[in-house]
């Protein structure tokens, strides 16, 4: 059989730490072939050999069966491998046609032909039922769309052997089912994917064959169709992973957490982000709200915690009016908000960790006496939460937070947060960008959150997550709750048929 | 004994000093080219005196030394605690004016003081003009959103003019175009240190700088409120999430900088060294010597302390260049090229950290068996 790609036996070090250990990866013409692995396990290093990013130690690579040494980007662009990164690399204040011929521009004595180039991109577009506006700027397009600009651009420059870095990331259910689509469609045509994800839905649905790597070594290549996800994520993990979050019957008391008639304005735009809408939360509740991104799931959490102004409605906890208090006083009254973006609301990242575990409880006597933080207090408790949340840093309490993994970052977050025994937890994708291990852990905090009495109010775009981890699902489209729904009498694909509008339960009464 | 050694080579703090001074190295050399370029035969013997600096006239030099550090490690102050909270203080000028013509008008209106409280109420004046000067921008930051370094550059024409409004209908001096002679009660006592700096121009001015730089230091690193500031600096939107009331933060830190830098116009101008406000149309070069000492001093209080000592110095130098047929103006030439390696500081942390990782892979190479997982 002949294989495109052979990256035989590649060692790539990074001081004493081997990132990529004697791995061989083999992809035949025409497959998609999936690259499953944790975050950390070396995916990301292994494409950027190909890729030409790094030069490994040890190793040969074969494309169409001939040696070949990659030494930078131009070289993998002449082999015709394309990558589009999983933060995409276009520029903001270029036109979508712009971006695609940037760096192959014809010219015409120093001036820009674009007639052909024009025609090229709508053939490709055509195609490929993009439905792109070539003359819309990046920086008005969904990020669905700017995916299919970056996919454009490898195809504008004809290239054979794509890489999907984590495609599927950013994008909502829906444009996740059209990108497979597309993905088939390549395969078909003769060209080779090679996908990266930690998604095991996805890899069932579109790959052919997988690769599992685990800590920078090679676990092994399986048929997709052979394999169940439990024993990909077991490759994967290295142990059994419970992909079903275990939980005892729901057992629900007095409401915690009440929404009336809540109406946001957008800042940005000034329409009504989030309309009317009234929930509860219960005790030993987990709610969820499902949507598609940018339904008004962030507003409505953003003005629930305060972070953003209310335009009318009222907002209890415990029965409390709270809907005028600050920030702070929320956050005393019980109120815990895991946000969506860690980096930008919920860290100081130029802060060490011990400073961070403290962000929000730092005046508390506990933590200062007449003004002067007491700083053995504060690494005492640091030291109890790294122990108790088991968050690993390189330096303990002293780690700087940027300089912390991903989940870790997460689990400091989630310890500071869930430590404070609130009353309500609101968490807003706490899993995101996530690998299972972190997952599995963050999932059983919230559940253990539920089971000892609090409510819990959790933001997901996830329909698997939804699905799992909650005991009531509210549906948000286009800043209304169209459906309040019992996880256990729905499918998977009613859900999504209420994210998108299709459907509805619940009339909105004024 | 040896990893202690080493420990401290490593920490942050010692890539920070020496990137420093790497800058003034490299400003100075700069500023040797120079010297070599205008006067060739002179050049070694007046770069020789710009490192001497203060030391060439024994005590008197020192003082010196002494005296001109005092207002730039104050602006220095307000500057770098402006950056260490997320904002650019480039008003310090106009804080600084203001903050001189309060002490001034005090110093000459206000003998009805008892002597000894006189000079201490000039200083007080200086700090609440120069913390109402510095509030301007701070509140336009924090509640209209407008960018604090345009603001604060207006408020330094601003300053300015009304200062010379001020002094030309209040406190002018008409033969020289300047303000008149503050009482004897208002300037800085001495404190016996004009008998160990003989001749030098030296006051108490000195010592509430360094204590200015402890009280901000401690509250940068030790209390609540710097934690707060500091939180708000480096991330107005995890300090809001946090409950943190980050616009009144905003207004502090600006005040707090005001302050700071119309307490440095004050020191300066109650030296009794026979300075007064002159009516002219430029702003203060002090203020523009704090960003140049906050910068130096990579906005630690410690480090401006001592930026602020090594600038004092080389202007004293610069003065005794002219000895050898050069300008003083030479010396401000090597200030900024020093303030612009300083600039590049950054360039020069990565540079040692790179030297740094080397020698650690070089050792860890060496160490056999040290097998160290470690996430990529």
């Amino acid at each position: 059989m002949e294989y495109v790609i052979e990256m035989n036996h590649i060692t790539k070090q990074f001081g004493d730490f081997k990132a990529n250990d004697d791995i061989t990866l083999q992809v035949k013409k025409g497959e998609v072939h999936a690259l499953l692995g944790e975050n950390g396990a070396g995916k990301s290093t292994l494409m950027s050999v190909l890729f030409g990013l790094y030069q490994p130690e040890e190793g040969e690579i074969k494309i169409n069966g001939k040696t070949v040494k990659i030494n930078n980007p131009n070289d993998a662009n002449d082999l015709g491998i394309g990558m589009v990164h999983q933060h995409f690399k276009l520029v903001h204040n270029f036109t979508v046609l712009e971006s695609i011929v940037l760096g192959r521009e014809t010219v015409n004595m120093g001036v820009l032909k674009m007639e052909d180039a024009r025609k090229k991109v709508m053939e490709l577009s055509e195609k490929y039922k993009f439905k792109i506006d070539p003359d819309a700027y990046i920086s008005d397009i969904t990020v669905g769309m700017q995916q299919r600009v970056e996919i454009l651009k490898m195809l504008y420059c004809d290239n054979d052997i794509l890489i999907f870095d984590e495609p599927t990331a950013v994008l909502t259910p829906q444009e996740i089912h059209e990108l497979m689509k597309v993905m088939k469609q390549l395969v078909a045509e003769g060209k080779s994917i090679i996908f990266i994800t930690h998604k095991l839905n996805e890899i069932k649905e579109v790959a052919d064959r997988c690769s599992v790597l685990r800590k920078g070594k090679y676990i092994g290549t399986i048929n997709v169709a052979d394999t169940t996800k439990e024993q990909m994520s077991e490759m994967m993990v290295g142990r059994k992973v419970n992909l079903n979050v275990e939980k005892c019957e729901m057992n629900p008391g007095d409401a915690v957490l009440e929404v009336k008639n809540l109406t946001i304005k957008s800042k940005a735009s000034g329409k009504e982000a989030v309309k009317n809408v009234s929930f509860q939360v219960r005790k030993g509740e987990i709610l969820c709200v499902a949507g598609i991104d940018g339904n008004g799931q962030s507003e409505l959490v953003y003005g629930i915690t305060g972070l953003m102004p209310l335009d009318s409605g009222q907002i209890l906890l415990n029965g409390k009016d709270i809907t005028k208090e600050s920030i702070r006083q929320k956050c005393l009254d019980g109120m815990a908000h895991i946000p969506e973006d860690r980096h930008k609301d919920g860290l100081v990242l130029d802060y060490t960790l011990q400073e961070n575990l403290v962000l929000q409880t730092y005046y508390t006597d506990r933590f200062q006496k007449h003004g002067f933080l007491k700083f053995d207090a504060i690494r005492e408790y640091a030291k109890e939460l790294i122990k108790k949340f088991d968050i690993r840093s390189s330096h303990g309490e002293t780690s700087i937070a940027r300089g912390m993994s991903g989940g870790n970052q997460q689990k400091a977050i989630i310890a500071r947060e869930l430590d404070r025994n609130p009353e309500i937890v609101i968490a807003v994708q706490p899993v995101r960008g996530l690998d299972v291990g972190a997952i599995e852990y963050i999932h059983k905090q919230l559940v253990a959150q539920r089971d000892a009495g609090k409510a819990v109010l959790l933001v997901s775009l996830e329909l698997d997550e939804v699905m799992n981890l909650s005991d009531r699902i509210v549906v948000m489209y286009e800043g209304e709750i169209v459906a309040d729904l019992n996880p256990k009498e729905i499918t998977t694909e009613e859900l999504g048929l209420y994210m998108a509008g299709a459907k509805r339960s619940v009339k909105n009464e004024q | 004994m040896n990893s202690k050694r080493k420990s401290i080579f490593k920490g942050e703090g010692f890539v920070n000093f020496s990137s420093s001074i790497l800058a003034i190295i490299c400003g100075l050399l700069f500023g040797f080219i120079i010297l070599l370029v205008s006067n060739p035969s002179q050049a070694v013997n007046g770069f020789l005196m710009i490192l001497k600096g203060g030391f060439t006239d024994g005590m008197k030099g020192v003082g010196d030394v002494l005296y001109y550090a005092t207002p730039i490690i104050m602006t220095g102050l307000s500057v770098g605690f402006a950056f260490k909270t997320g904002l650019f203080n480039i008003g310090a000028s106009g804080q600084f004016t203001a903050g001189a013509f309060a002490a001034v008008y005090v110093g000459i209106k206000w003998t009805f003081l008892p002597a000894s409280i006189h000079w201490l109420v000039a200083l007080l004046a200086a700090i609440l003009i120069g913390a109402l000067v510095g509030s301007v921008p701070g509140i336009l930051k924090a509640f209209f959103n407008v960018n604090e370094v345009i603001s604060a550059i207006m408020m330094n024409y601003i300053g300015m003019y009304i200062v010379n409004l001020l002094v030309r209908n209040y406190i002018y001096d008409p033969l020289k175009n300047q303000s008149v002679a503050v009482a004897q009660s208002a300037i800085l006592p001495k404190a016996g240190l004009d008998k160990i700096f003989a001749g030098a121009s030296l006051n108490i001015g000195i010592f509430i700088a360094v204590l200015c730089v402890i009280l901000i230091y401690v509250i940068l690193n030790k209390t609540t409120f710097g934690y707060e500031l500091k939180a708000c600096g480096l991330n107005p939107h995890a300090s809001k999430y946090a409950g943190i009331n980050e616009k009144r933060n905003v207004v502090l830190s600006m005040v707090i900088s005001g302050a700071l830098a119309g307490l440095g116009g004050a020191l300066l101008y109650l030296a009794g060294s026979g300075k007064y406000l002159q009516v002219l149309d430029i702003i203060a070069p002090e203020g523009f010597s704090g960003i140049s000492v906050a910068l130096l001093g990579l906005s630690n209080p410690i480090g401006i302390l001592f930026s602020g000592l090594f600038i004092g110095h080389i202007t004293v130098g610069g003065y005794n260049m002219q000895l050898f047929d050069f300008v003083s103006e030479a010396i401000d030439i090597i200030i900024a090229a020093i303030v612009y390696c300083g600039a590049l500081s950054l360039l020069f942390k990565t540079m040692i950290h790179k030297i740094q990782m080397k020698r650690a892979k070089k050792a860890e190479a060496k160490a056999v068996g040290t097998d160290k997982g470690k996430e990529a």
